[in-house]
């Protein structure tokens, strides 16, 4: 019952980096859209707001076809990038990468700003008033207080890219060994007859790896904490 | 020398207040809502005015006319907010430490051991802001201000949320700065006690105005005006010299031309000249020397007018002899019964367990006049 085929194998460590990649690579534009929806006062906003919620509200099918529209081999940023620079995103497990950012971007955004909102802003001007400017007090003040909140992001971020599936699906299709994730193999095992069991152990190590993040989390939220609170 | 002269609106609340200042302690003093804390912003420069310009020490801060604004970090204005607002992130030194590096170096020359001997913080520098004490918060505060080399140090309710005990471990720090220093100092407070001992100047807001301007006697020690400023206390203040301490009663003798006053307190030095900030509710007045009664301090003086205060009430301003005014706050029935007119020979009565001893201020040699 518990030992893995190859096949699964291969998903579980292509999940791990897709996951992995699509978390270290959208959290800085995720501090930083945080940053502008936390601090900034400007005229759309709200629809910066709107944009990036948006796969949340979505069915992910479309956030997916949308993604095949702009990012496929013909579609506009699509043939940019691969003339550019070369990259391929469709139907390769980067385009899995992006998928999972895209569709995990809301909920680390969410979390950030939750955090940067609640930073006292007098923290910031105290800081500003002994000579940091702009940019050393997001350095050194907002950035460290609003540490629990990103991690906390980051955590849930990564555990949604982890179990995405409908953006992925659409987008880069369920090829074993490309872009055939943890989610896409359960998938397949259960249109398959027989299937039951490796669902099953998929089922379990994906709950693994979720429960693990959220719990690594909470240890390292309550670390911060323990430091403020001078105990640590 | 300081000048300000701002005009902001803001949804109901309209500031426009103009005053200068010669440097050393300015007080802005006043109810809350009256402006003091925006006043504090527009220095910090965290707050833009509508109009107008602030000048400090010759340095144009902000002038709107010539579309000067200096950012906040560029001011070296160092801000002592009510509650300390430590960096919760980093250790007490780290906080200390914070403004140093970005002070310009021919002005990092505030030693750091200096300023935590002052203060008295050695013992706390790893702690973590968190596990301090309001007062150990505040001196901290204090200190990092300070070692970020400011032009102008504004201190916003520094001791509000503390306690009278704490008050007393602070003041005299903040004495030292303003005469071993000679920092100038803008300090908020809608304490009279405070600002009786500190300022050299008071400004006194109300409704986003300057509504009065100049020594502490003149502005604090005269009787509340209109209805608006009724919540303060009248206060008068005396200054004299030390000239015994009387340790086994915990308290010191002081002489004034107009008698002996006997304060509570033992932090005395004998020789030195102390401003006493006595509120009028606390003086009491005899038309003879009074004998066989309790209260030690009697002053003699002559009534310079009474003034309706409000409800019952009528302040009294006496005339000390040798100078020194001190208001005291009757009922008009005392004042029909004794007949207490102008120009009246009175005796002036304390109690010393009255006397606030926040309000005890050591004065430098050139305030403490001939």
């Amino acid at each position: 019952m518990w030992s893995f085929t190859p096949e699964e194998l291969v998903a579980i460590k292509l999940s791990l980096r897709v996951a992995s990649v699509a978390t270290l690579a959208s959290l800085p534009f995720g501090i930083l859209v945080a940053y502008v929806l936390s601090r900034g006062r400007f005229r759309g906003k709200m629809l910066l707001d709107g944009v990036v919620y948006l796969p949340l509200v979505l069915p992910p099918v479309v956030t997916g076809y949308v993604l095949l529209i702009l990012f496929g081999r013909r579609g506009p940023l699509g043939a940019f990038l691969e003339d550019a620079f070369g990259i391929v995103l469709s139907f390769r497990w980067t385009g899995a990468a992006l998928a999972a950012a895209v569709m995990s971007f809301p909920l680390m955004v969410r979390a950030i700003r939750l955090a940067m909102d609640t930073i006292d802003r007098r923290s910031e001007e105290a800081a500003a008033t002994l000579g940091a400017s702009p940019m050393w007090v997001f350095l050194t003040v907002t950035l460290p207080l609003a540490m629990p909140g990103i991690v906390a992001g980051a955590m849930l971020g990564f555990a949604k890219a982890l179990g995405e599936f409908g953006a992925t699906i659409t987008f880069v299709s369920n090829i074993p060994g490309e872009t055939q994730t943890i989610p896409a193999a359960i998938y397949s095992y259960t249109q398959t007859p027989g299937g039951d069991e490796g669902a099953f152990r998929l089922s379990v190590i994906a709950i693994v790896i979720a429960l693990g993040a959220l719990v690594a989390s909470e240890l390292l939220s309550r670390h911060t904490t323990r430091r403020r609170a001078g105990l640590g | 020398m300081i000048e300000v002269s701002c005009r902001l609106v803001r949804p109901r609340f309209v500031l426009d207040a103009s005053f200068t200042a010669p440097n050393g302690c300015v007080a802005l003093f006043g109810p809350s809502g009256s402006g003091k804390s925006t006043i504090v912003r527009l220095l910090a420069g965290l707050e833009r005015p509508d109009r107008g310009r602030i000048v400090v020490d010759g340095r144009t801060l902000v002038d709107t006319e010539a579309r000067i604004d200096v950012p906040v970090h560029k001011r070296r204005v160092g801000l002592v907010f009510q509650d300390g607002q430590l960096l919760p992130h980093l250790s007490v030194r780290q906080n200390l430490e914070y403004g140093r590096s970005f002070a310009p170096r021919d002005a990092r020359g505030v030693p750091f051991d200096a300023v935590v001997d002052l203060l008295g913080i050695g013992h706390l520098l790893k702690a973590r802001p968190a596990t301090l004490s309001g007062g150990e918060r505040q001196r901290v505060s204090i200190g990092r201000a300070l070692l970020a080399a400011p032009r102008l140090l504004v201190m916003d309710e520094p001791l509000a949320s503390l306690d009278a005990a704490r008050k007393l471990e602070i003041l005299p720090f903040i004495e030292r700065l303003r005469d071993e220093w000679d920092l100038p100092i803008v300090y908020v407070s809608h304490a009279v006690e405070e600002v009786a001992r500190l300022a050299n100047t008071v400004v006194r807001l109300s409704e986003g105005r300057v509504v009065a301007k100049g020594s502490p006697n003149d502005v604090i020690g005269a009787p509340a005006g209109d209805a608006g400023e009724a919540a303060f206390p009248a206060l008068s203040l005396v200054s004299a010299k030390v000239v015994h301490e009387r340790p086994e009663f915990s308290v010191a003798i002081l002489e004034h031309p107009a008698g002996e006053i006997v304060l509570p307190g033992s932090a005395f030095r004998v020789g030195e000249t102390v401003r006493v900030a006595i509120a009028a509710t606390n003086v009491a007045l005899a038309v003879e020397e009074p004998h066989g009664l309790s209260v030690r301090t009697r002053l003699r003086g002559r009534i310079l007018r009474a003034e309706e205060g409000p409800g019952p009430s009528v302040h009294v301003t006496v005339e000390l002899s040798g100078g020194d005014r001190i208001v005291a706050s009757l009922t008009r029935l005392a004042v029909a019964d004794l007949d207490l007119r102008e120009g009246r020979e009175v005796f002036a009565l304390v109690k010393t367990v009255a006397i606030d001893e926040t309000a005890v201020a050591t004065l430098r040699r050139d305030q403490a006049g001939p």
